[in-house]
C-alpha cells in the first residue's frame, strides 16, 4: 500500500469476496439454508421433483423477473407487469375462443405487451415523466383491457394449447413442462444479453450514471426504450406461460405481481437504484421466493400470509445488506 | 391585495386549471347522461345525491393522499399506506369482535385508538427506515406494502373478521348534521393537516426539505425529524382510511381493505399539483384529485360500463393530467406552436439542480 | 516554438447570458504537445470557455478553429468524436463498471457480435500500462480512489484519438503522491503531441508543469503567458486584478486603538488546531467581537472549508472549538446556529436559498428553524421583519412573496444575508457574499458588513477580491494550498502586493515584494 498508493488494489485478500457479490452470495446461502431445512424435515423435499417443481410452477414469474432485471438495472421501474401478464393470457383466451389459429394468437399475443413497453419507454424518455406514473398508468390500462375483454374467466380448449400444457418432458424419473423450459431459456438469452452485447452493457452504464452514460456517447434514450420494451415482451411470454399453466385468461390473474417479481429481483441482488445486480441473481431470488411457499406449503400448519410476511422481513434484510455493501465499497 | 390576486390567477392559470377542467367536463357528461346526476336532496334530514356519494366515496382515498401529500412534498414516497390501512382496519376489527358487547361506545373508541397506535408504530417504522438509516423511500416502504399484507392477515388469521357494531359503522356510513359522516371525517382531517401544516411552520418545513435539503440543513432545520414526522402522519391517515373502509363494510379483509389504495393517492397528489420530486405541496389539489379519481370511478359506474373497465379510463386520464403537466411535453407543445423563439440559456442550471 | 500551428484556436469568443457577459472576446490558442494553464478566479470565465469549447453552450460570436478548419460541435459528444476530450473533475465515468469496461464501452472489441471480454481486458491492460498504470481492469472503478479513476478517465480519452484534452480541476482532490503520478502522465502524453488545456486553482502545479498560460478575469482575457515569463506574483496579480475602484471608499474602519479594544478580553471564536482531513489543514484562528477577519486566498485554497468547519456544516476531526473561552463541539449547524454562528454560503443556489419558497420564507427560515416548526412567528411578525430587511437592504423586487429562485444574484445575496441578519448572530460567516452581483449591491454589502462590525457582530469575511478584504478586515488570515498560512493585521502597511505575495508564495516576509 505505501510504495504504489495509487496502484494499490482495494486491499483484499484472494479469499475475500468483492463486495458487489455479496448480496447475491448471500442469497445462494439463504437458498442452500432453506433447501437443506426442507429436505432434513420433510422426506419428499429431497425429490429432485420439488426442484422441477418449482421452475414449472414459477416460470411465469421467472420471466417476468427477468424482463424486471433490465427495468430496475437501469435504475426505473415497471409496475405493468402484472397486468401484462393478465392482458396476453386474457387475449389469447379470447381470440383462440374466436376460433384463431394458434400460431397467430401467439404473435399477437407476444406483440401487445413489448408494444405497451416501448410506448411506455418513449413517454418516459421524451417526455421525462417518472417511470413509476408512467407504468402506473401502464397497468391501469392493461387491467382495464383485461376486463374490457370479459369480466370472467375464459377457459382455453384449443388443441395446440392444451398438448403443450400437458406435454411433459421426461429428464430421467422426473419431468419438467414446456413453460418451465422456455422459462429457463430465457433466462439464458437475457443473461447473454446482459453480459455480451452492447444494449445489455448499456444498461448497466444507463444505472450507473445517466449523465456520465450520455456524456460518453452511449445511446440512453434507445436503451432506456428498450429496457421498457424487453420488460413488456418478458411479460408477454410470462403471460403465454401463465395460460399454458392454467388453461385459461382470467382478468383478475397476477393482481399483485409486480411486488413479487420485484421483490424477487431485490431479494436476487440488484440494487433498485440501478446499475448492479445479475440475471443469476434474480433467478436465485424466484427460487427463494418459490421455496418460502413451498416450505409453507409442506408446513402445512404455517398459513400462507407467512409468505408475505417473510418476503417482507427477507426484502428488509436484503436492502439493509445492500445498503452496508454500499457503505463499505463508498 | 394585489399579489394575491396575482397568486390566485396563477394557480387558476396553471397547477390547477387542467385537473378541475377534467374534473368539470366529468360531471357535465354525467350531467348530460343522467339529468338527476346532479340533484342533491334532503331525506330524513340526511343528504343525498351523486355528488354526495362521490364525495363520501373519496374519504378514504383523500384521506390517505393528504398524508401522501406530506411524505411526497420532502422527496419522498409511502408505497406502505394500503398496507397499513389494512393493518389498522383488521386491528381495530379484531378488537371489537372479541367483545362481549360490541355496540358499546367505549369498545369502538378503544378498537380504533389500538389501531391507530399501531399504524403510528408502523408509520415510526418507515421513518426510521428512511430518516434514520437512509433507505431510499421508495424501497423502504415496499418492504411494509409487502409485509404489512402478511400482517393484516395474521392479525385476522386469515379469515375476514365480521363484526356487528353500530357505532363503528358510523364511521363509514353515518351521518353528522345531514351529511355522511366520513365527508366530515375527511373535512375535519383535512382541516386538521391544513392548520398542522399551515398554521405552525410544519408546511415550510416541509417545503423547504424536500425544495432543497442542503440548504435548509445549513439553515439549521433537523430535516430527519421532519423525514420521520411525516411517514408517521402519513400512517396516522392511513389508519384512518382502514377504520372508514372496514366500517364501510363492517367487515375487515386483510387482502382487500386498502388495495392500491396507494397507487391512487400518488395519483391524486400528482394531479394535484405537487411534484414527485418534492417541494411545494398542495393540499387542495390533492383532495380536488382524490375527488376526480372518484369521480371518474363513479362516472364509469353510472354510465353502465363495466366497473373493471374504469382502470382504462384512469389511465388515460393519469397519462393525459401528467403529460400535461410534464415541463418536457409543454415545452415541446410550445416549440412547436411558436418555433421562432430564441432558446432562452439558462444560466448555471447545473448549479441550480439539487439531490433532492 | 511559434513556427508551429496551433491545434485548435479560439478566437474572439463572446458568449451573454441574459444580464451577464460571461466571454468577452476571448482568445485562446493551444499548441500540439503543450501544457496549457487556464487561470481565473471565479467567474473569470473558464468553465464557460470550456463548456464553448467542447459545444455545451453555444458561442455569441467568435470563430473555433481546430486543425484549421472552423467547427462547431453540438455537444461533449461531438467533441470527443473530434478529438477535444475533457476529464472532469468529479469523473464522468460509471463507478459501477470494470475498468477495462470504462475504457472501452461504446466501442467495446466484439467477437461475432458478442462482447469480447478477453480481448478488452487485454486491451486496457496494455493501454493502462502504457501511462504506468498497473491495476486489476476486472475491478469495479468506483473501488478505485479518485486519482485512478481520473487516469482511466484520461486513458479513455486518449485512446478515443483525443488531440486536445481538457483537464478541469483534476487535482482538486488528490494528494500529493496523486498529483504527481498525474503530472508524470500528463508529461507523458505532452511528449506524445497531444495538447492538454489545464485548469487548476493550485500554483505550485502550473508552474511544474505548465509551457503557458491564460489569464481570465471577468469574462476578459487578460493575456497569455510563458509560464517562464511570468513570476508567480505576476500571476497572482493578472488573476485578481486591481479592481479600477468605482467603489466609493468606506470609512477605514481599522485604526490602533480599536485594534487594541478589540483583541482584549476573550475571544468570541476561537479554533485552535481545527481541521478535517482532505479538506484543510490544521489551524488555529480568533475571532473577537466587533471584528471583521477577512479569508484571503485563491479559489480552492480551503476558505470555504475553514469556513464550515466552524458552522459545523462539515465536522472536523482534529482540533478544538471555543466560543467565549469555554470549549464547545460544533457537529452540526444547528449547534452552531445555538450559539449564534451565522454562515452564508458561497453557493447560493444549492447551499443557500430554497428556490421554490419565497423571499419571506427564505428570510425567516433559519430563525423559524431555531424555534422548531410547533412556533411558528407570527404572521405580522413574519412581515415586519421581511418588510425592514426588504427595505434595508434594498431588495428588489420588493415582492415577499417573490419564489426567490426569480431574483438575480445580487438580491439572492441579500436574502440569504437578511435571513442570518433576523436571527442577530454574534459571528456572521459570509462566504464570497460580493460574488456574481452588480457593484451597487456590492457596495452596499460591504457598507453593510462594515455597520455590523460596528455595532459588535464579529464577522469572518471570504472574498477572492483583496481590495475588499483589506478594505472591510481588521486582519487578515491568508489560506494557501488547503493551509492557514499566515495571519497579517490590517494596519496602514498592509497592502495588496503583500498578501498577493503570500498567496503566491506562501512566505509573509516582508520587503521581498517584486516591484
Amino acid at each position: 500500500m505505501t510504495t504504489t498508493p495509487l496502484a494499490a488494489r482495494p486491499g483484499r485478500a484472494w479469499w475475500r469476496v468483492p463486495p458487489r457479490h455479496v448480496p447475491v452470495l448471500a442469497t445462494a446461502a439463504l437458498l442452500l439454508v432453506m433447501y437443506s431445512i426442507g429436505v432434513s424435515q420433510y422426506r419428499a423435499f429431497s425429490n429432485i421433483q420439488v426442484v422441477f417443481n418449482v421452475f414449472i410452477d414459477n416460470g411465469f414469474l421467472l420471466v417476468v423477473a427477468v424482463g424486471m432485471t433490465f427495468v430496475i438495472l437501469t435504475g426505473g421501474i415497471d409496475l405493468s407487469v402484472g397486468s401484462v401478464v393478465a392482458m396476453t393470457a386474457m387475449v389469447s383466451a379470447s381470440l383462440l375462443g374466436n376460433g384463431l389459429h394458434p400460431a397467430v394468437v401467439l404473435v399477437i399475443a407476444l406483440l401487445i405487451g413489448p408494444v405497451l413497453g416501448f410506448a411506455m419507454g418513449c413517454v418516459i424518455h421524451f417526455f421525462d415523466i417518472q417511470p413509476f406514473i408512467v407504468t402506473l398508468a401502464g397497468m391501469f390500462f392493461a387491467r382495464g383491457v383485461c376486463t374490457w375483454i370479459s369480466t370472467t374467466s375464459i377457459p382455453i380448449t384449443d388443441g395446440f394449447w392444451t398438448s403443450t400444457a400437458q406435454h411433459r418432458i421426461h429428464l430421467g424419473e422426473n419431468f419438467v413442462s414446456v413453460g418451465a423450459l422456455i422459462a429457463v431459456a430465457v433466462v439464458a438469452v437475457a443473461a447473454a444479453v446482459l453480459a455480451y452485447t452492447r444494449l445489455g452493457r448499456n444498461v448497466y452504464a444507463i444505472g450507473g450514471n445517466q449523465q456520465s452514460a450520455l456524456l460518453m456517447g452511449l445511446p440512453v434514450g434507445r436503451t432506456k426504450i428498450a429496457v421498457y420494451t424487453i420488460s413488456g415482451l418478458c411479460s408477454a411470454i410470462g403471460g403465454i406461460l401463465l395460460s399454458f399453466y392454467t388453461l385459461s385468461g382470467a382478468p383478475l390473474i397476477a393482481v399483485g405481481m409486480e411486488l413479487d417479481v420485484i421483490a424477487a429481483v431485490v431479494i436476487g441482488g440488484t440494487l433498485l437504484t440501478g446499475g448492479s445486480g445479475y440475471i443469476f441473481g434474480t433467478l436465485l431470488g424466484v427460487l427463494v421466493l418459490s421455496i418460502i411457499q413451498t416450505l409453507i406449503t409442506f408446513d402445512g400448519t404455517l398459513n400462507s400470509w407467512w409468505t408475505k410476511i417473510v418476503i417482507g422481513g427477507l426484502l428488509f434484510v436484503f436492502i439493509l445488506l445492500q445498503r452496508l455493501v454500499g457503505i463499505r465499497t463508498k | 391585495m394585489s399579489t394575491v390576486r396575482a397568486r390566485a390567477a396563477g394557480v387558476t392559470g396553471h397547477r390547477l386549471f387542467w385537473p378541475l377542467v377534467v374534473l368539470v367536463l366529468l360531471l357535465m357528461a354525467n350531467a348530460i347522461y343522467r339529468p338527476s346526476f346532479l340533484s342533491v336532496e334532503l331525506k330524513n334530514g340526511h343528504l343525498y345525491g351523486s355528488l354526495i356519494d362521490i364525495v363520501r366515496l373519496s374519504a378514504p382515498l383523500i384521506l390517505v393522499a393528504l398524508g401522501m401529500s406530506l411524505v411526497i412534498a420532502t422527496g419522498g414516497i409511502d408505497l406502505s399506506v394500503g398496507a397499513v390501512a389494512a393493518v389498522a382496519g383488521a386491528v381495530a376489527c379484531l378488537y371489537i369482535s372479541e367483545q362481549p358487547d360490541q355496540n358499546s361506545l367505549g369498545v369502538v373508541l378503544t378498537a380504533v385508538a389500538l389501531g391507530f397506535g399501531v399504524a403510528l408504530l408502523l408509520g415510526a417504522w418507515n421513518g426510521i427506515l428512511v430518516a434514520g438509516i437512509g433507505i431510499q423511500p421508495i424501497i423502504a416502504t415496499l418492504i411494509l406494502m409487502v409485509a404489512g399484507r402478511g400482517l393484516a392477515q395474521l392479525i385476522a388469521e386469515g379469515q375476514i373478521i365480521t363484526i356487528n357494531s353500530g357505532p363503528y359503522k358510523v364511521i363509514g356510513v353515518g351521518h353528522l348534521l345531514t351529511l355522511p359522516f366520513a365527508i366530515v371525517i375527511a373535512l375535519a382531517v383535512t382541516v386538521l393537516v391544513a392548520v398542522l401544516t399551515r398554521r405552525t411552520a410544519l408546511g415550510m418545513i416541509i417545503e423547504s426539505v424536500g425544495g432543497n435539503a442542503e440548504a435548509s440543513r445549513l439553515a439549521g432545520i433537523r430535516s430527519r425529524r421532519i423525514t420521520f414526522l411525516v411517514y408517521v402522519v402519513s400512517a396516522a391517515c392511513a389508519a384512518i382510511a382502514g377504520f372508514m373502509m372496514t366500517a364501510n363494510v363492517s367487515s375487515a379483509d386483510g387482502n382487500a381493505v386498502g388495495l392500491w389504495v396507494e397507487l391512487d393517492a400518488i395519483l391524486a397528489v400528482v394531479i394535484g399539483g405537487t411534484a414527485l420530486a418534492g417541494g411545494r405541496f398542495y393540499l387542495g389539489g390533492t383532495v380536488v384529485g382524490a375527488l376526480l379519481i372518484q369521480t371518474l370511478t363513479t362516472s364509469v359506474y353510472a354510465m353502465n360500463i363495466d366497473p373493471q373497465t374504469s382502470l382504462l379510463f384512469k389511465a388515460v386520464v393519469v397519462i393525459v393530467v401528467c403529460l400535461i403537466q410534464a415541463p418536457a411535453f409543454r415545452a415541446r407543445f410550445r416549440r412547436r406552436r411558436s418555433v421562432p423563439v430564441t432558446p432562452v440559456e439558462p444560466v448555471g442550471t447545473e448549479k441550480e439542480q439539487v439531490p433532492a | 516554438m511559434s513556427e508551429r500551428h496551433p491545434v485548435l484556436t479560439m478566437t474572439a469568443i463572446s458568449k451573454i447570458f441574459p444580464g451577464v457577459r460571461a466571454l468577452d472576446g476571448v482568445d485562446l490558442r493551444l499548441f500540439p504537445g503543450e501544457v496549457h494553464a487556464l487561470m481565473g478566479e471565479n467567474g473569470a470565465g473558464k468553465s464557460t470557455l470550456i463548456k464553448v469549447l467542447t459545444g455545451v453552450y453555444g458561442t455569441d460570436s467568435g470563430t473555433i478553429t481546430l486543425d484549421g478548419a472552423e467547427v462547431s460541435f453540438s455537444g461533449p459528444m461531438q467533441a470527443t468524436a473530434a478529438g477535444v476530450s475533457t476529464v472532469y473533475q468529479e469523473v464522468n465515468l460509471l463507478p459501477n463498471l470494470s475498468v477495462a469496461e470504462n475504457i472501452y464501452i461504446g466501442r467495446e472489441p466484439r467477437r461475432l457480435g458478442a462482447v469480447n471480454w478477453r480481448e478488452m481486458r487485454r486491451r486496457a491492460k496494455d493501454l493502462l500500462a502504457r501511462i504506468d498504470l498497473h491495476i486489476d481492469v476486472t475491478e469495479l472503478l468506483g473501488n478505485y480512489s479518485l486519482a485512478v479513476q481520473q487516469m482511466v478517465a484520461i486513458a479513455r480519452a486518449v485512446d478515443i484519438r483525443a488531440r486536445v484534452l481538457i483537464l478541469d480541476e483534476p487535482t482538486s482532490s488528490l494528494d500529493a503522491d496523486e498529483v504527481a503520478q498525474l503530472m508524470r502522465i500528463m508529461r507523458q502524453l505532452r511528449d506524445d503531441g497531444i495538447a492538454i488545456i489545464f485548469v487548476t486553482h493550485f500554483l505550485d502545479q502550473v508552474y511544474a508543469i505548465a509551457d503557458r498560460i491564460t489569464v481570465l478575469r471577468n469574462g476578459r482575457l487578460v493575456g497569455e503567458y510563458l509560464t517562464s515569463e511570468l513570476p508567480q506574483i505576476a500571476l497572482v496579480e493578472k488573476m485578481i486584478g486591481k479592481e479600477l475602484d468605482a467603489l466609493e471608499r468606506l470609512d477605514e474602519a481599522t485604526s490602533g486603538e480599536d485594534r487594541a479594544a478589540l483583541e482584549s478580553g476573550t475571544p468570541l471564536v476561537a479554533a485552535d488546531g481545527l481541521g478535517k482531513s482532505g479538506s484543510v489543514a490544521p489551524f488555529s484562528l480568533t475571532i473577537h467581537q466587533g471584528e471583521v477577519v477577512g479569508l484571503a486566498g485563491l479559489l480552492g485554497s480551503g476558505r470555504t472549508e475553514v469556513a464550515r468547519l466552524f458552522f459545523g456544516a462539515d465536522r472536523a476531526d482534529t482540533g478544538r472549538l471555543a466560543v467565549d473561552g469555554t470549549p464547545v463541539t460544533i457537529r452540526n449547524p444547528v449547534a452552531a446556529i445555538d450559539r449564534d454562528i451565522a454562515f452564508c454560503s458561497e453557493n447560493r443556489r444549492t447551499e443557500g436559498l430554497v428556490g421554490e419558497l419565497s423571499v419571506r420564507e427564505n428570510i425567516i427560515l433559519a430563525m423559524q428553524a431555531a424555534r422548531g416548526w410547533l412556533r411558528p412567528l407570527p404572521r405580522r411578525r413574519q412581515d415586519e421583519l421581511v418588510r425592514h430587511w426588504i427595505t434595508a437592504l434594498s431588495i428588489r423586487p420588493a415582492d415577499p412573496e417573490m419564489p426567490v429562485r426569480n431574483l438575480s444574484g445580487g438580491n439572492q445575496q441579500k436574502v440569504l444575508l437578511a435571513r442570518w441578519l433576523i436571527t442577530e448572530p454574534r459571528l456572521l460567516i459570509l462566504d464570497e457574499p460580493t460574488r456574481g452581483i452588480d457593484i451597487g449591491a456590492k457596495t452596499e454589502i460591504q457598507r453593510l458588513v462594515a455597520q455590523l462590525s460596528d455595532g459588535g457582530m464579529a464577522v469572518l469575511f471570504i472574498s477572492a477580491e483583496l481590495e475588499e478584504v483589506l478594505r472591510l478586515s481588521h486582519k487578515v488570515a491568508v489560506m494557501r494550498d488547503r493551509q492557514l498560512v499566515t495571519e497579517l493585521t490590517n494596519d496602514d502597511t498592509l497592502d495588496a502586493a503583500r498578501v498577493m505575495q503570500v498567496i503566491a508564495s506562501g512566505s509573509s516576509q516582508e520587503g521581498s515584494v517584486p516591484a
